[in-house]
């Protein structure tokens, strides 16, 4: 059994404070943010170190973080962006962490130009479908996944259902939507 | 004349069939509702399966991101619609850990008793169905007379057959009932008359009586018979390190050897409603195993469900006990303007399927900002392909059998 506090320390040291860009520990479940550039290593690394051997991906999945409501967006206490969640936890030492990487809404602010995360099929299989999953009803690329098609909506849908501000289309092959 | 081969290969390549792409589904009997398998076949051989999700998809997720949790509640019946109860609890004790939110004795009893019939329930379509996918009608009409029971037992408590949305966040919607009439399904089985009136936990104890000597006519019927063992064993074998690999849980990563149990292994908010319960974690190889099983078959699959089965009755047996003497109320009010805390967390049950996962944000209002339900299903579905790789079509339907597959929780 590792810590939250103590997997954070383990990951500085390895990585450095740019690769480990933050953290939250007072969570119900403590997470620790990772760049983008560095999930891969990180991934890697906490999936073979002797210390943490995660080798269960519980969940991936995407949020978006904007409010749409303006009456709610007054309260709300995050800039707009997605982040990718990993879950993960280990069969051998019963410990549990979250790390999470935030990404831009759109590359350069241009609507349609989806934000990418390396994909981490390399470290664990189970990433395969839950990162198509991702991109499918988030809108997130992952580069270096060997097949990110869609896996739960059909391949000609248009849109991210789970994007906050997405609208459902008013017709799809001849069907009327709304 | 002399008909010695000059080279062997030469003449495979000659007889080589052309490949074939075979769509089974989304309508085919053994596919388990609506999965769509495209195959690549020589001949008889399976050179690659692709499958292809999303016919029950109705975006689940973006549904509860819109609603307060007790009103998800019945959205979450149809994700596993074979284990509702089973879905209920997860994601009630999601939302309990996020508002820190603790529970009576009576309503972790109830909820233990209720689960653990879901899963008696879920396996005995589990079992029955393996069999129907591999040609056996038998076992699939004796496990619905069964179910029928527990399904009856379960409309007394609720009112509901299927889709129960019985467990909700602070509890459950009713307590158990005092007095009922027997079952129909049971009273003809143990030859009373329907007008008998008993208690609810009565009723249950006579049917698990009546239940328990039959689990051995089904390892009879099934587990050693000789047709189907040939069917199963060395069939479909995956690895402890795929099945880890592919976030492969429950039934399926057990039969691969990994000693997992989430009631046993899980967080304290889940692993506390089993405290004081003696109950095993039935995990591959077994001794019971024919000669030719090897351990992570198909075979070893199936028997896990099997031997839960009767674990879970024994939780069962222990919850109604425990129901007698349990105290405090079997549900604490949790408004439906409850405000969800700036927080997040995340919580995986033990359903029968694998572990169900629900991860919820919340914002500070009563709706969660991100609901996500991670299913047990989706994982165990993507073995499927590296599984069935080089072995005969008629093979396929008994390999995604034994994992035993919901599309309504994989779709979402």
């Amino acid at each position: 059994m590792t810590g939250a506090p103590d997997i954070q320390q383990a990951l500085i040291e390895e990585f450095g404070n740019e690769a480990i860009s933050g953290a939250n520990l007072e969570a119900i479940d403590p997470w620790i943010e990772v760049a983008p550039g560095s999930i891969v290593a990180v991934s890697t690394f906490l999936r073979h170190d002797e210390r943490f051997l995660f080798d269960h991906l519980n969940n991936l999945c995407g949020s978006d973080y904007l409010q749409p409501d303006p009456k709610k967006a007054k309260t709300f206490e995050h800039d707009p962006h997605v982040e990718v969640v990993y879950h993960l936890s280990s069969f051998t030492h019963k410990h549990r962490i979250t790390l999470k990487v935030k990404l831009p809404r759109w590359v350069d602010d241009v609507e349609g130009q989806l934000p990418s995360c390396p994909s981490v099929v390399s470290v664990w299989a189970a990433a395969d479908w839950h990162e198509r999953e991702a991109y499918d009803l988030v809108g997130i690329r992952f580069t270096g996944h060997p097949n990110l098609r869609r896996i739960l909506c059909p391949e000609d849908w248009e849109g991210h259902a789970l994007r906050k501000d997405y609208e459902f289309p008013l017709e799809y092959h001849g069907i009327r939507g709304k | 004349m002399t008909t010695e081969l000059q080279d062997p290969r030469i003449v495979e390549y000659d007889v080589r069939t052309d490949e074939m792409l075979v769509n089974m589904g989304p309508q085919h009997p053994s596919t388990h509702g609506v999965l769509r398998l495209l195959l690549r076949t020589d001949g008889e051989i399976v050179h690659e399966v692709t499958p292809h999700l999303g016919y029950l998809h109705r975006c689940a997720e973006k549904i509860g991101e819109n609603l307060a949790p007790p009103q998800w509640v019945p959205y979450t019946d149809r994700m596993d619609y074979l284990a509702g109860m089973n879905m209920n609890l997860g994601m009630s004790l999601a939302v309990e850990k996020l508002v820190g939110m603790e529970l009576s004795e009576k309503a972790q009893v109830i909820r233990v008793l209720i689960a653990e019939l879901g899963r008696v329930a879920s396996h005995l379509v589990g079992m029955g169905a393996y069999g129907l996918d591999l040609g056996t009608f038998s076992p699939f009409l004796w496990a619905f007379r069964e179910r029928e029971i527990v399904l009856d037992l379960f409309e007394e408590v609720c009112g509901a057959r299927l889709t129960y949305s019985y467990i909700t966040p602070g509890g459950a919607t009713h307590d158990l009932p005092s007095s009922i009439n027997l079952p129909p399904g049971l009273a003809a089985l143990t030859n009373q008359s329907p007008d008998t009136t008993v208690s609810w936990t009565d009723a249950l104890t006579q049917f698990l009586n009546w239940l328990e000597p039959r689990i051995e006519e089904y390892h009879t019927l099934l587990t050693r018979n000789q047709i189907f063992i040939k069917r199963t064993a060395g069939l479909g074998v995956l690895s402890p390190e795929m099945a880890k690999s592919f976030g492969c849980t429950g039934p399926v990563l057990r039969g691969s050897g990994v000693d997992w149990d989430l009631r046993r292994d899980g967080e304290e908010i889940y692993t506390g409603m089993y405290q004081g319960y003696d109950f095993d974690i039935p995990v591959a190889p077994f001794d019971a195993a024919p000669p030719e099983a090897v351990l992570g078959d198909n075979w070893c699959r199936f028997y896990v469900r099997m031997m839960e089965v009767v674990q879970s009755i024994r939780l069962v047996r222990q919850a109604i006990e425990k129901y007698a003497t349990a105290e405090g109320n079997y549900r604490e009010t949790f408004k439906l303007a409850t405000k969800l805390p700036v927080d997040e967390c995340y919580l995986e049950t033990e359903c029968p399927r694998g572990q169900m996962g629900f991860y919820l944000v919340g914002d500070g209002s009563s709706e969660p900002f991100r609901a996500r339900a991670k299913s047990s299903c989706f994982c165990n579905l993507a073995v499927t392909s590296p599984l069935s790789e080089g072995f005969l079509l008629a093979d396929i339907p008994a390999i995604v059998g034994s994992l035993d597959v919901v599309m309504g929780e994989i779709d979402r």
